[in-house]
């Protein structure tokens, strides 16, 4: 077997050629609006629109709580496009389990926002403008997340 | 926010989901296989994603006065205290343990995996906990 093979059983192509089509995304974003475009954001500043407290009634979660749900919805709008025009329109499923999906989530949407970014946020925003402290909460969540997939996979497999 | 810039945003996001899907990073068994060291692929989607934003975060505020359909560029300094550690050491275990981040949560659901609608919920809840413990 060769090194590409196990490296990416699946191959490689998709992975890089999706990749610097996030980028572009996340470019474009900037090039056109000036906005750095995390993901992680939406999901406290949409509270905004129901909550009173002072935490979500913040600024910076107010003045971009419009745009933000504009570009979660534009995430959708892509998929939609991909499903419908290149995947042969057979809906996606995982078979994770429902509890995994709520509890991992629940840390996902905690931890990202105590943190104040996720995969996009402090990996591809922050290590894109070079940031160390973006580097470290990479580091820190890869290794954190090694190993918890890793013991699961052992443990609840 | 003007219609243009709010298509514009529409636009990147789209782009930003496209990417997120052709990469296959809505399924969660991928990311967990990248994780437990089965398939390396995440490294050239991030890759690739941070080498283009790098470049033009770099670039677009030299060539332009401002963004096309904007006042000035944002920047967005992040910071290593003990927030930032311990959030992204929980991110990581429920990453971990769902496959799921955010981005793919969302953009899943325009793909028909309502399955992920799970992850979307325990996301959403997650920060409004995060927001109700805040000071």
């Amino acid at each position: 077997m060769n090194l590409s093979l196990s490296l990416f059983p699946l191959g490689w192509q998709h992975y890089l050629l999706g990749g610097l089509i996030i980028g572009l995304g996340t470019a474009l974003l900037f090039v056109l609006t000036g906005r750095i475009g995390g993901m992680s954001t939406v999901f406290s500043s949409t509270w905004s629109y129901v909550l009173r407290r002072p935490f979500f009634q913040q600024a910076r979660f107010v003045e971009s709580r419009g745009w933000r749900l504009v570009y979660a919805a534009g995430l959708i709008l892509g998929a939609l496009v991909w499903w419908l025009g290149f995947a042969g329109s057979k809906p996606e499923a995982t078979a994770v389990p429902v509890w995994q999906l709520l509890v991992g989530g629940f840390f996902v949407g905690y931890g990202a926002r105590l943190g104040n970014g996720c995969t996009s946020g402090h990996g591809i925003c922050g290590l894109g403008s070079l940031q160390v402290p973006s580097l470290m909460a990479v580091l820190t969540f890869m290794a954190t997340a090694f190993l918890t997939a890793n013991l699961a996979a052992r443990w609840l497999a | 926010m003007s219609a243009a810039r709010g298509l514009a945003t529409l636009a990147a996001g789209a782009l930003f989901g496209f990417g997120l899907s052709y990469s296959t990073m809505i399924r969660p068994e991928v990311v967990l296989s990248f994780l437990r060291f089965e398939d390396f692929g995440l490294m050239l989607v991030m890759g690739g994603a941070v080498v283009v934003v790098a470049l033009v975060y770099k670039l677009a505020p030299r060539m332009l006065a401002r963004p096309l359909l904007g006042d000035h560029f944002h920047t967005h300094p992040s910071a290593w205290n003990r927030d930032t550690a311990v959030g992204a050491a929980l991110f990581g275990v429920g990453w971990g343990l769902c496959g799921v981040c955010p981005g793919p949560a969302i953009a899943g659901l325009g793909a028909g995996n309502w399955d992920l609608l799970w992850a979307l919920a325990g996301i959403t809840l997650g920060a409004l906990v995060q927001g109700l413990r805040a000071k």
